[in-house]
């Protein structure tokens, strides 16, 4: 025999926290390996990679701006994801946040009033929760499994988005490429330093990881939505409204994806274009258990997304890689954390230590 | 209960000997060099309360857990059993506490699928089946489908399939838990006639008195060791209950019985058909449960229980609003939370995952289900009122944690019995409806959860308490009635009825009772259902 996984007589808190860490490890050394493999240098292309991006003020603005949909879709899975609620269409949610409020954007072009803006996001809030609570509404009254059901809405949502900028919404000056008419000023969201494309987005973005840390751990509705995620029949028991609770989370997932796809429109695309998202709602899921669905390690874990996607860009451009490179590192850090994850409920155990160690730690107890 | 007639006999030949056997678990020391030693046609009792490692001790005979040290010899030859198919080879039997029965196949079919090969022969197994059931006086129709069967019937089947092959040690773990008096002493006879022919049976139990009444020698475990070695008939229980709980652990005593004050519960013809398939349909149940009396309900396990006591706690809405009555208006369509508001308090059946989340604290457990006392402000949870409400909670009832902090799941079931029961009694309810209260707990605790049912009934609670262990409900009602094929006998006081009178209640003998009251519906059913009780004596 080589090693043993040994179950633990208790979850360790310690390796909860120590496995994303471990995860990090893993994906650079094998990510190092690969570039060694493709011929380069595998410490000058990890640095191309993740640090060359975020080594001058562009930079680090630029991984503000991608930070933020991957950071408000994260936080919003957190909360579903808690009361095991398998919301995977952030994406989708996202998508059609940003075309809810490029359809209100267009028909506003003229407007310049102050309200305009706050219009354009509530439209998007409202276009993501709508997409979520489709979902939530089939879970509550026909049963339907909420993974399939949001996975397939995507897809309904990137076609209806890529019907409308060639259709209803496609710019009538726009010498028929597939894209809106460029928003009224009004509509924008304000740029917050100058000279970068930093954007008020990042601001409700950090808002809602305060908003939900605070719904989380210090509310009766958070409380339930745990309990409801831990142990359903206890939350049955104790008469909390377990559907109810679904369309709560549902729609507050819902909201901030579509927030998100909002903000990307009215910020630094500033039209309705077909590609918006690079996939955002996707890293998301990646992102909410990476941050071990807790706000404040989500936030770091968003930032890491953000420069995992920024640096797959500039291995293209410095070092001939195809872009591919971006979901490698991601799918290399989900494999890596959900391998990792075994290690809290089980602890290794090597060829050479014998009966003796299980004794001892049993003693412990 | 008869007493044993053979007596035992030391010299008889050894048919299996466990010697200095010691199981890890982690975190856990199941068993502790333990030794062991069943002769040719002795019936060897193996004592114990729930955690002491009597079913990890007959997992390693019967092959499905291998012991980390210690040695087994049968009949006379060192041996390593592999696992459950070689036991069986050798000709151990087992008989678990939970079945492994297929509800869609027949009888036959059952035995067939655990023989293998064996079994090819349809019709002669279904007349071995046949024969082999009258022999030792346990009818059996070979064709019927299991889920057709009653509890007492199916563990017949579970035997049966023992029987059918060449048996030389059969191990029943607590056989007894899902039978009726009277199917307890059926299962007796035919276990004597077995020990008879030679075959040795290792008889897992709680139950002292049974132990008394059926078993040669009894070892009795305690955390994972041999604490003591005994002739039961003998010993009386108390000294057997010494060497299960050792010295410091107080055992039973008497309450006195009171009578009630005014109604508080008032069920009227509460009829309730179930959801699941292999449910039961409550039929016609009507029962009042008063301020300061403990109302008991007896019945084997899968007879309507949990039906009721859904329907009593809200998770299941009743259609007809009227049946459950609270003393402000009918409750029936009200949820959870809205009956809690009105005074009851439950504890139901599954202590770790139901009546307490495993993962979560203590502290945040305490607020599961005391949240209605002021622990919430604007929708925010009151964290310091949670702390001290759980702390309360665990000095008040002597619940054993390093703090409140502790996860539900790391508390022993005793334990965490104490605090969920706290919970409910610390919110100081109206009504509080127990399942199976003392369950797999051991007897300190067990004492413990009976004088709080006790104290909270003479500060005037009204208390129902649904459990299989009619010992308990002897013990501490003030009521009795029990339950059968979701229909509920005549509720008597509990001095009033005998062991018997309940006996023939959970086998569904009641319906003359109470002719006038019964729906056409109800009266076959019970009719049936007599008719089938009385079948299977």
């Amino acid at each position: 025999m080589f090693l043993k996984l040994v179950p633990r007589a208790e979850h360790s808190r310690k390796m909860a926290y120590l496995s994303p860490l471990l995860a990090g490890v893993l994906t650079l050394i094998t990510g190092g390996v690969f570039f060694y493999l493709q011929g380069h240098d595998p410490f000058f292309a990890l640095k191309t990679m993740l640090y060359t991006p975020i080594s001058d003020t562009y930079g680090l603005a630029e991984l503000c701006v991608k930070t933020t949909p991957i950071l408000l879709c994260a936080i919003g899975l957190a909360i579903v994801f808690k009361a095991q609620v398998w919301n995977i269409g952030a994406e989708g949610q996202l998508l059609i946040g940003g075309l809810a409020a490029s359809a209100l954007a267009v028909n506003i072009i003229e407007v310049e009033a102050a309200w305009a803006m706050p219009a354009v996001m509530l439209a998007g809030i409202a276009g993501g929760a709508l997409w979520a609570l489709l979902a939530a509404w089939l879970k509550t009254h026909f049963n339907a499994n909420e993974i399939l059901t949001t996975i397939m809405f995507n897809y309904i949502a990137l076609n209806l988005l890529i019907f409308s900028v060639h259709g209803p919404l496609k710019d009538p000056d726009g010498y028929n490429f597939p894209e809106s008419a460029m928003f009224g000023d009004a509509s924008l969201l304000p740029i917050l330093v100058e000279d970068t494309r930093v954007h008020a987005g990042i601001l409700f973005a950090l808002l809602a990881v305060v908003i939900i840390w605070v719904l989380l751990a210090r509310s009766f509705i958070g409380f339930q939505i745990k309990v409801l995620g831990l142990d359903a029949s206890a939350a049955r028991l104790a008469g909390f409204k377990d559907k109810k609770l679904v369309w709560i989370t549902m729609l507050i997932s819902g909201g901030l994806a579509g927030l998100a796809g909002a903000g990307e429109v009215a910020g630094p695309i500033g039209q309705l274009v077909p590609q918006i998202s690079p996939g955002y709602g996707y890293a998301a899921i990646i992102v909410a258990f990476l941050g071990r669905l807790h706000p404040v390690g989500i936030l770091f874990a968003s930032l890491l997304m953000a420069l995992i996607y920024m640096g797959g860009e500039m291995a293209q451009i410095e070092l001939n890689m195809p872009l591919a490179i971006t979901g490698l590192f991601q799918g290399m850090l989900l494999f890596y954390l959900l391998a990792c994850d075994v290690l809290i409920g089980y602890k290794i155990k090597f060829p050479w230590s014998g009966m003796d160690t299980v004794t001892s730690r049993a003693e412990q107890h | 209960m008869n007493t044993p007639t053979v007596s035992s006999n030391p010299d008889r030949p050894k048919r299996l000997v466990m010697q200095g056997i010691t199981k890890q678990y982690p975190g856990c020391l199941a068993n502790d060099s333990v030794d062991l030693d069943i002769g040719v046609g002795e019936i060897h009792a193996l004592l114990g309360e729930n955690g002491a490692g009597k079913s990890t001790l007959m997992k390693i005979i019967y092959g499905v857990v291998k012991p980390d040290a210690g040695q087994l010899i049968w009949e006379g030859e060192t041996i390593r059993i592999k696992d459950p198919a070689h036991a069986r080879k050798l000709g151990i039997g087992m008989v678990f506490q939970h079945f492994s029965l297929f509800e869609t196949l027949t009888v036959t079919e059952n035995i067939a699928l655990a023989l293998g090969n064996e079994a090819d022969d349809m019709k002669a197994l279904a007349e071995k089946i046949r024969s082999v059931s009258a022999r030792y006086g346990m009818a059996l129709n070979p064709q019927r489908y299991v889920h057709s069967l009653s509890v007492g019937e199916r563990q017949r089947v579970e035997i049966v399939r023992c029987l059918v092959q060449d048996i030389r040690l059969l191990i029943l773990d607590e056989p007894t838990s899902v039978l009726t008096p009277q199917e307890v002493d059926t299962l007796f006879i035919t276990l004597r006639r077995l020990a008879e022919e030679g075959c040795s049976i290792l008889f897992i139990s709680h139950k002292l008195n049974e132990v008394k009444a059926l078993c040669h020698r009894a070892t009795v475990l305690r955390a994972g060791r041999v604490s003591g070695a005994c002739i039961p008939t003998e010993e009386d229980a108390s000294s057997m209950a010494r060497m299960m709980v050792g010295d410091e652990t107080p055992i039973s005593m008497d309450y006195d019985k009171v009578q009630g004050q005014a109604v508080f519960l008032q069920v009227r013809g509460l009829n309730q058909r179930s959801d699941d398939p292999f449910g039961v349909d409550l039929k016609n149940i009507n029962l009042d449960v008063h301020a300061g009396e403990i109302v008991g309900i007896a019945g084997v396990a899968g007879n309507g229980q949990e039906e009721l006591l859904a329907a009593l706690s809200g998770e299941d809405i009743i259609k007809n609003h009227d049946a459950i009555h609270f003393p402000c208006g009918p409750v029936g369509h009200l949820c959870p939370e809205k009956r809690r508001r009105k005074g009851l308090a439950f504890v139901p059946e599954e202590r770790l995952g139901r009546g307490a989340v495993p993962d979560m604290s203590l502290k945040d457990n305490a607020l599961l289900t005391g949240f209605l006392t002021g622990l919430i402000k604007n929708g925010m949870i009151d964290h310091e009122g949670t702390e001290s409400f759980a702390k309360k909670i665990i000095k008040q009832f002597k619940v054993k944690t390093p703090d409140s902090g502790t996860h539900a799941k790391s508390l022993s079931g005793g334990n965490l019995q104490k605090f969920i029961i706290g919970r409910e009694i610390m919110q100081n309810p109206q009504l509080l409806v127990a399942a199976h209260p003392t369950w797999g707990v051991d007897i300190g605790a067990a004492t413990a959860i009976h004088q709080a049912l006790i104290d909270l009934r003479d500060q005037g609670a009204a208390i129902l308490i649904v459990s299989e262990d009619i010992d308990e409900l002897f013990l501490i009602s003030d009521r009795l009635c029990a339950i059968c094929d979701g229909a509920l006998s005549p509720i008597k006081p509990t001095p009033q009825v005998t062991l018997e009178e309940v006996g023939r209640w959970m086998a569904g003998m009641f319906d003359e009772l109470l002719p006038d009251e019964k729906t056409p519906e109800a009266n076959i059913v019970s009719l049936q259902s007599t008719a089938a009780a009385v079948k299977t004596h």
